[in-house]
C-alpha cells in the first residue's frame, strides 16, 4: 500500500513538472489530468476514498473537460508553441525555484517533526457528510447559494430574447 | 482455484465474457436490427450469420492502421486506449453475483460516475487530434453532452442510494431483496436510461458520431484497429450501462431460486441490450440544442424533485 | 405541460411497442441469389440484336440506336450484301457505359435491339464488358415474333421488287399520269 502511494506521488511530481514544460498546450492539459489522478490514488491509499472520487470526478471529469473545451475553441497552433517555447528561458526560472526551494525547505521542517507513523484511517462517506452537514453547514450553504447564483445567472445569459 | 470475489479467475472471466459479449453485439445488433426493420440482416457467414463477427474483426485488424500526418500523433494514438481502459474499468464495481466480481468497493457507483467523466477526454482528444472540421465539431457535441448528462445520471441514481444508505453496489444489490427498486424510483430510472443512452452517445442520441450531418463525428479521420477500439467500447458501454440498471434498479442477481444468479443477472442485462437496440431501431435522433435544452431544463428538475422526495419520503418513515 | 409530457411519453412507448411487433412479422428481403426474384419481360436488362422469322439479322445499320444513345456506348459500322441489304460489320455495345434506358430499343426500326430482363452482367475485366455482334446476336426473334423488316419495307433488294411488299401498293407510273 505504501508503495503505490510513493509511486502515485513520483507520478504526480513528474506530472506536474510536466504540466509546465510542455509547450503543447493539449499535452500539458494532459499532464495536469495525470497529477490530479495521482492526486486522487494518494487519497485513496491515505484512506479517503470519498475524496479520491470526488477529486476524479470533479477536477480531473468536469472542470479539465471544460479547459480542454476552451482549448478546443480558440484555434490554437504552431504560434502559440513557439511563444511558449520563448517564454521557457533559464533566466525566467530563477526567482520561482528560489521561492519553491524556500516553500520546500518549510515542508521539510514541517514534516521533521511530526512522527511517521502512518495509520491510515478509513473515511467514509457518512463521516465526510456528517462533517460537512454538521460543523460545516454554513461554509456549505454559502457555496450552494454561489453555486445557485452561477446557475441563474448562466440561464440568463444563455436565454435568448 | 476458486470462484470468489477479486480471485484471478473471476476477473479473468469478467474481462473475457464481457468483451467476447461486445463483440458479439456487432452480430446481434445488426440481426436485431434487421428483423425490427423487416429485414434479414447478415445471415451468410457461418450458422445464421453467427461468425459475421469473426468475418468483421478480421477486415478491422487487416485494414492500414493510418495516423493523418496533420494530426497530433501523441493525442490520436491514446484517445481509442483511454475509453478502451475506462470502460473496462468501471466493470470492476460491478457486482455479477454473490461470488463474482473484481472489487467490493464502498464507493462503487461513484467509481462508475468517475469512469463515465474520463471517458469524455477519449472523444475529445480525438476530435481535437484530428484536425478535422468534422471531428472537432463531433467532440465539441460529444463533450458538451457527455458533461451535461453526467450530471443527470449522478442525480438520478442518489435515489437509489439514498434508499439503501451505501454507495457500494453489492448492498444496494442486497437491500432489493424486499422490492427492486423500479418501484419507488420510477422517475429515477427513466433519467437514467435516457442519461446512459446520452453517456454512451448511442442512438438515438448519437449526436457527436452523427453521419448524415457531420461524417463520423470525432472518429473521421480514425481507421483499422483504432476506430475498431472506438467501436468496440461503445458496445461495451452498452453492456456496462445494461449491466448498472440491471444492479440498481433490477435487483442484480435477485431471482427466483430455479436459476443460479449469474444466469438471472445476464437476463436481465441482455433484455436491456436488447431495449437499447429497439431505441436505436425506432426513435429517430433528436437535434442538438433540443438535446441540450431538453437535458438542463426538463431532466435536471424532474431529477432534483425525484431526490427531494425520496428523501422526504426516507425521513418521514424513520 | 402535463399533456404534452404524457403525450410524448405515450407516443415513444407506442413507436417501441410497433417497431417491436416488427419482430413477428414476414420480412420483406429477397435472398437474392438462393432464390430469384420474378423479373418483368419488359424489364430493361442486357441488349441483344434479334433475327427476323427467316433468320437473317434485323438490323440494317440505319445507326438511328447509335445517335439516340445518350452515353454514346453503340457503335457500329454499315456494311452492304450483294442482294442490296444492309447489315452492321461491327456492332458494339460498351455495357460499362450503357445505362440501360431503352431509348435503343424505342429508336430502332427494325425491331432488331432489344433489351431483356437479364441483368446478371458482372465482370472482373473492364474490357470483357464491351460487347461485339457475335455476343449481342442471338438465334431468335425476341420480343416480336412476326416481324420482317425487308417484307414490309418498301426497300428494293434481290427478290423482292417494289410493290412487292406486304400491304405495299404497286409503283405508280408517274409518267402516266400527266395530263
Amino acid at each position: 500500500m505504501i508503495a503505490l502511494f510513493y509511486i502515485a506521488a513520483i507520478i504526480a511530481v513528474i506530472a506536474t513538472v510536466a504540466v509546465i514544460l510542455q509547450t503543447n498546450i493539449v499535452h500539458g492539459l494532459l499532464y495536469l489530468i495525470l497529477s490530479l489522478l495521482a492526486v486522487a490514488v494518494i487519497f485513496y491509499v491515505l484512506g479517503a476514498p470519498f475524496a479520491a472520487v470526488l477529486e476524479a470526478i470533479v477536477y480531473a471529469g468536469a472542470i479539465m473537460v471544460l479547459f480542454l473545451f476552451v482549448i478546443m475553441m480558440l484555434n490554437l497552433g504552431q504560434h502559440t508553441r513557439d511563444q511558449e517555447r520563448s517564454w521557457l528561458t533559464p533566466r525566467g526560472w530563477i526567482v520561482p525555484s528560489l521561492l519553491a526551494a524556500v516553500l520546500l525547505g518549510q515542508l521539510v521542517n514541517v514534516m521533521s517533526q511530526i512522527d511517521h507513523e502512518l495509520i491510515p484511517a478509513q473515511i467514509g462517506v457518512m463521516e465526510v457528510s456528517a462533517l460537512l452537514f454538521g460543523p460545516y453547514v454554513l461554509a456549505v450553504e454559502l457555496a450552494s447559494i454561489l453555486l445557485l447564483a452561477g446557475l441563474v445567472a448562466a440561464y440568463h445569459l444563455a436565454k435568448t430574447k | 482455484m476458486s470462484l470468489e470475489i477479486g480471485s484471478f479467475l473471476s476477473i479473468g472471466l469478467i474481462l473475457g465474457v464481457v468483451i467476447i459479449t461486445a463483440a458479439l453485439l456487432i452480430t446481434v445488433e445488426r440481426r436485431l436490427l434487421g428483423f425490427w426493420q423487416e429485414r434479414l440482416g447478415p445471415n451468410r457467414v457461418g450458422w445464421f450469420g453467427s461468425l459475421q463477427v469473426v468475418a468483421d474483426m478480421i477486415k478491422i485488424f487487416t485494414k492500414e492502421d493510418w495516423v493523418p500526418p496533420f494530426a497530433d500523433k501523441f493525442s490520436f494514438v491514446i484517445a481509442p486506449g483511454i475509453i478502451m481502459t475506462v470502460v473496462l474499468l468501471s466493470f470492476a464495481v460491478i457486482p455479477f453475483a454473490p461470488n463474482i466480481g473484481v472489487i467490493d468497493s464502498n464507493i462503487g457507483v461513484l467509481f462508475i460516475l468517475a469512469m463515465a467523466s474520463l471517458g469524455a477526454y477519449s472523444v475529445m482528444l480525438g476530435g481535437l487530434s484530428s484536425d478535422n472540421k468534422y471531428a472537432l465539431l463531433g467532440s465539441l457535441r460529444a463533450a458538451a453532452q457527455m458533461v451535461s448528462y453526467e450530471v443527470f445520471m449522478g442525480i438520478s441514481l442518489l435515489g437509489v442510494v439514498a434508499l439503501t444508505g451505501s454507495f457500494n453496489m453489492r448492498e444496494i444489490v442486497e437491500s432489493q431483496a424486499d422490492g427492486w427498486y423500479i418501484i419507488p424510483q420510477f422517475i429515477g430510472f427513466v433519467i437514467f436510461l435516457i442519461a446512459g443512452v446520452a453517456e454512451s452517445h448511442r442512438l438515438p442520441f448519437d449526436i457527436p458520431e452523427a453521419e448524415q450531418e457531420i461524417c463520423a463525428g470525432y472518429h473521421t479521420e480514425y481507421s483499422g484497429m483504432k476506430f475498431g477500439m472506438f467501436f468496440v467500447a461503445e458496445y461495451i458501454g452498452l453492456v456496462l450501462i445494461s449491466s448498472l440498471i440491471t444492479v440498481l434498479f433490477f435487483g442484480g442477481w435477485l431471482g427466483p431460486e430455479f436459476l443460479p444468479p449469474i444466469l438471472w443477472f445476464s437476463i436481465k442485462a441482455f433484455a436491456f441490450i436488447a431495449f437499447f437496440i429497439l431505441m436505436r431501431a425506432a426513435v429517430p435522433r433528436p437535434r442538438y440544442d433540443q438535446l441540450m435544452s431538453y437535458g438542463w431544463l426538463f431532466l435536471l428538475p424532474l431529477s432534483l424533485v425525484n431526490l427531494l422526495i425520496t428523501g422526504v419520503i426516507i425521513l418521514s418513515m424513520q | 405541460m402535463i399533456k404534452l409530457i404524457v403525450d410524448t411519453l405515450l407516443s415513444q412507448v407506442r413507436t417501441l411497442w410497433l417497431v417491436f411487433l416488427k419482430l413477428f412479422k414476414k420480412k420483406d428481403t429477397v435472398e437474392y441469389p438462393d432464390q430469384q426474384p420474378y423479373m418483368f419481360p419488359r424489364w430493361r436488362g442486357r441488349i441483344i440484336l434479334s433475327r427476323d422469322p427467316d433468320g437473317e439479322e434485323r438490323c440494317v445499320a440505319c445507326n438511328l440506336c447509335a445517335v439516340a444513345c445518350p452515353v454514346d456506348c453503340i457503335a457500329l459500322q454499315k456494311g452492304e450484301m450483294e442482294d442490296g441489304r444492309w447489315y452492321p460489320e461491327f456492332f458494339r455495345i460498351n455495357f460499362s457505359r450503357c445505362i440501360m434506358c431503352g431509348f435503343c430499343e424505342e429508336a430502332c426500326p427494325t425491331n432488331a435491339i432489344q433489351l431483356t430482363p437479364d441483368f446478371e452482367m458482372a465482370e472482373y475485366i473492364r474490357q470483357d464488358m464491351v460487347w461485339e455482334k457475335e455476343d449481342l446476336l442471338i438465334n431468335g426473334t425476341g420480343k416480336y415474333h412476326d416481324y420482317n423488316f425487308y417484307r414490309v419495307a418498301g426497300k428494293q433488294i434481290e427478290g423482292k421488287d417494289k410493290g412487292e411488299a406486304l400491304n405495299e401498293a404497286a409503283p405508280v407510273d408517274v409518267r402516266s399520269l400527266l395530263p
